[in-house]
């Protein structure tokens, strides 16, 4: 058995590039490894069965193949999760429904589709036990589901503006949830209850006076691996927000408590934190993208600042970690799906 | 009233601004604001009093038009024009309105029962992505760059159908963010748009504390005798009109109570919710109500370049309910059968979605909203293409829109306007209404 790679992120590197044509809204990679699932904003054709892919990863010197994730949204599939044994595909779309897929199958189907949301699904989450999933969305609700049968587990309310995201503690100790105002909150996910806000991520958010319209919300969550923090990806020091002039920034809350520390991307110009993920080697990794272009940004978890900076060909709009932590994936504007690797 | 000779200007209308009487009521009795109403006259005047034949033309007879204009430009396919499931479609997808076979985005929902009383003109070709350009030229009716100024569709409706001795303001301007003051241009500033900036009432309007009801009665009792003993010896336009400006001034202090939304209803301000579009569009019924002839709600803000979907969540949001709310309440009040709405923009925003979610300007294939008054109602006027790229049946654009607006109020909009020894035509003479949307 070969040894694994040493990482080093200033040694990053493109290992595959898929030409999906059409720009790319969402990724996850398979925990098994054998997969990347991607949701796709719609071709030209109209119909609704070219949304959401699963494409195979391919041996040395085999094309990868992709298939489409049939019968399940009526509009983009925003969010994706795979269950920890890799048999079970959860994807949330802005149809506001959430759609079960069998990952393995050789057509995968939606073979449960429900109404989770009034609105947008803005982010699914599956525990990591594989017991149960998390749903958030424009109805300021957190919603938690049993992954088996699809029934309700808990319905969590609270939050007074849309909810951007969630994400659970490593440890499945607790689910947290960031609205479009930044306010954090901690869950008990099977009692429904409130546990606490956390220290707040207001940064992410502000009221642009002159469009007179708000922007912000978390639209990236991640905890370390040892649950101590929890890094929160979007956007601040907004001046135009409908131009989107402002800057990534990625805020990292300590779990026992404390200021937040910010994390802004100094040199990548305008954008949004759009993926944020935590690598065991021992550092945050954060994607960013808007009129500043696709950047993947790496920073240490004490730091306010990167130490690399990977500038992407296209603007990043999701991410996805390796199993192995070895890859990243991105989904970009320009309709690509590429894989660059995190060592020489 | 006589209206006495002046070789500059002939015309009270001219010389009386309400915006400037209004602005000019804080310096009571200057002689500076004297020679700022002379100086109007005497630049722009020479007789405004329009023909007999647009007089007789003008079938107006206290209809009004009520303009929603949605700056920075709201995006078609997530309004009135959706194309669910195609590459330029977006997320949302479309829901049926009251008129059967006619959809229109998911984010209207409430809208969408209030279609019957509304059409859709979805053949918008106006060619241009300049907001300046496209806020004067759907106002305007006309062409930009220009070789004149042309008066803002308010001032054209004031000057049509305010009915005589109508002491409001007749064009007013409720602006919650974005610009457009109103121009009057040739028709002079008395049919210049009043701003109620943020739905506050014109500024000036209300008594200075400082100043006594009694001080105030006294002094413009003085005032008034110093005028009449003025006016025995040397009597002119000029005088008349500075006489009746306060005389329109203290009319206009006296219905301050128009402009005060919070005289509404407890139920009815809840009916249009608590935000600021909801106040304004409960505002501009009340506006309605009290026989204003024209009244434009600014919203804002729809210039998506970034995230365009979320923004219009957030913008369609607002503006969805009490939107529909105003138009059941002036249909069950009687009011839409003599008032026209509108709802425009200056343009519409890219089917290209861009590499930050975002929809830029496109005036190429795009939509706006009319109803009430004289125009057929439920109706669907032009079409764009599978991706709405480009506009396949029955292109229009402001020329074509602002002739149908002045005729769904009674007004002949191939007449012209007589100012100063020339004719000036209402619309442009190039143009003409869409005669299919009229009744």
């Amino acid at each position: 058995m070969s040894e694994p790679p040493a990482i080093d992120p200033t040694k990053i590197r493109e290992v595959l590039a898929h030409k999906h044509g059409r720009p790319l809204v969402s990724c996850c990679w398979d925990p098994r490894d054998r997969f990347i699932c991607f949701g796709a904003e719609n071709s030209a054709a109209e119909g609704y069965d070219d949304l959401l892919f699963r494409l195979a990863l391919a041996s040395a010197g085999t094309p990868a193949a992709v298939v489409p994730c049939t019968g399940g949204h009526d509009s983009w599939a925003w969010s994706l999760a795979i269950a920890p044994d890799g048999a079970t595909l959860i994807s949330g779309g802005y149809d506001g429904r959430l759609c079960w897929y069998d990952l393995a199958a050789a057509a995968p189907r939606a073979a449960r589709s429900l109404a989770a949301h009034d609105g947008w699904v803005r982010c699914v989450r599956i525990s990591p036990d594989g017991r149960w999933a998390a749903s958030c969305g424009n109805d300021r609700l957190v919603r938690v589901w049993n992954v088996a049968d699809g029934s309700e587990v808990s319905r969590l309310s609270g939050h007074e503006s849309h909810v951007y995201h969630v994400a659970w503690r490593p440890d499945g100790s607790a689910l947290v949830s960031c609205d479009l105002k930044g306010v954090v909150k901690e869950w008990d996910a099977a009692g429904g209850a409130c546990r606490r806000d956390l220290a707040t991520a207001a940064p992410l958010w502000t009221y642009d006076k002159q469009f007179r319209a708000d922007i912000g919300g978390a639209r990236a969550m991640a905890f370390r691996a040892d649950g101590a923090q929890l890094a929160l990806g979007g956007m601040t020091k907004v001046t135009n927000a409908f131009a989107g002039v402002g800057q990534p920034l990625v805020v990292v809350l300590d779990w026992t408590g404390g200021e937040p520390r910010l994390v802004e991307a100094k040199n990548s110009g305008n954008g949004v934190t759009w993926g944020v993920a935590w690598h065991p080697a021992g550092f945050w990794i954060g994607l960013a993208g808007g009129g500043g272009g696709g950047w993947l940004r790496f920073f240490k978890p004490d730091a306010t600042d990167d130490f690399h900076a990977f500038k992407l060909p296209a603007n990043g709009r999701c991410m996805a970690l390796s199993p192995d932590a070895t890859r990243v994936a991105v989904g970009m504007a320009d309709g690509s799906l590429r894989v660059y690797a995190l060592h020489a | 009233m006589t209206r006495t000779t002046n070789p500059a200007c002939r015309s009270l209308e001219h010389v009386v601004s309400r915006r400037s009487l209004v602005h000019g009521i804080g310096a009571l009795g200057g002689a500076a604001g004297m020679a700022g109403i002379t100086g109007h006259g005497l630049g722009l005047c020479g007789g405004l009093a329009a023909s007999a034949a647009i007089a007789e033309t003008v079938r107006a007879g206290g209809k009004r038009v009520l303009v929603i204009f949605l700056h920075g430009g709201v995006s078609q396919l997530e309004s009135w024009d959706p194309k669910p499931g195609t590459d330029t479609g977006g997320p949302f997808r479309a829901i049926p309105t009251s008129v059967p076979g006619v959809h229109v985005s998911e984010l209207l929902p409430h809208t969408a029962r209030q279609m019957h009383r509304l059409s859709i003109i979805r053949s918008l070709d106006t060619r241009n992505g300049d907001h300046g350009r496209g806020q004067r030229e759907m106002t305007s009716g006309r062409d930009q760059p220009a070789p004149l100024d042309y008066p803002h569709l308010g001032a054209v409706v004031a000057r049509t159908s305010a009915p005589a001795g109508f002491s409001l303001p007749g064009h007013i301007l409720v602006r919650g963010g974005g610009g457009g003051a109103g121009t009057s241009a040739y028709l002079g500033p008395r049919y210049a748009g009043v701003v109620m900036e943020d739905g506050q009432p014109p500024a000036h309007t209300a008594r200075p504390d400082a100043l006594s009801a009694e001080a105030d009665r006294r002094r413009s009792l003085l005032r008034s005798r110093m005028n009449d003993r003025f006016a025995g010896r040397r009597r002119t336009a000029d005088t008349d009109a500075y006489t009746q400006s306060y005389d329109q001034a203290l009319d206009l202090l006296e219905q301050r109570h128009v402009f005060d939304v919070s005289r509404e209803s407890q139920r009815d301000q809840d009916r249009y919710g608590p935000h600021e579009f909801g106040r304004h569009c409960l505002l501009a019924r009340r506006l309605l109500e009290h026989g204003v002839p024209f009244v434009q709600v600014n919203h804002s803000n729809y210039d998506t370049h970034h995230e365009n979907f979320d923004f219009h969540i957030e913008q369609l949001g607002e503006f969805d309910r009490p939107f529909a709310t105003l138009i059941d309440d002036l249909t069950v009040r009687g009011l839409l059968d003599d008032t026209l709405v509108c709802v425009m923009s200056e343009f519409g925003r890219t089917p290209r979605i861009n590499d930050r979610y975002g929809r830029d300007h496109w005036g190429t294939a795009w939509s706006v909203v009319l109803g009430g008054a004289g125009l057929q109602r439920g109706a669907v006027i032009g079409r764009t293409n599978a991706n709405g790229t480009a506009v396949e049946d029955r292109p229009v654009d402001h020329g074509h829109l602002f002739h149908t607006i002045l005729r769904g109020v009674g007004v002949d909009s191939h007449g012209t306007f007589h100012v100063a020894g020339r004719d000036h035509p209402i619309a442009d003479p190039a143009k003409g209404p869409i005669d299919e949307l009229l009744t």
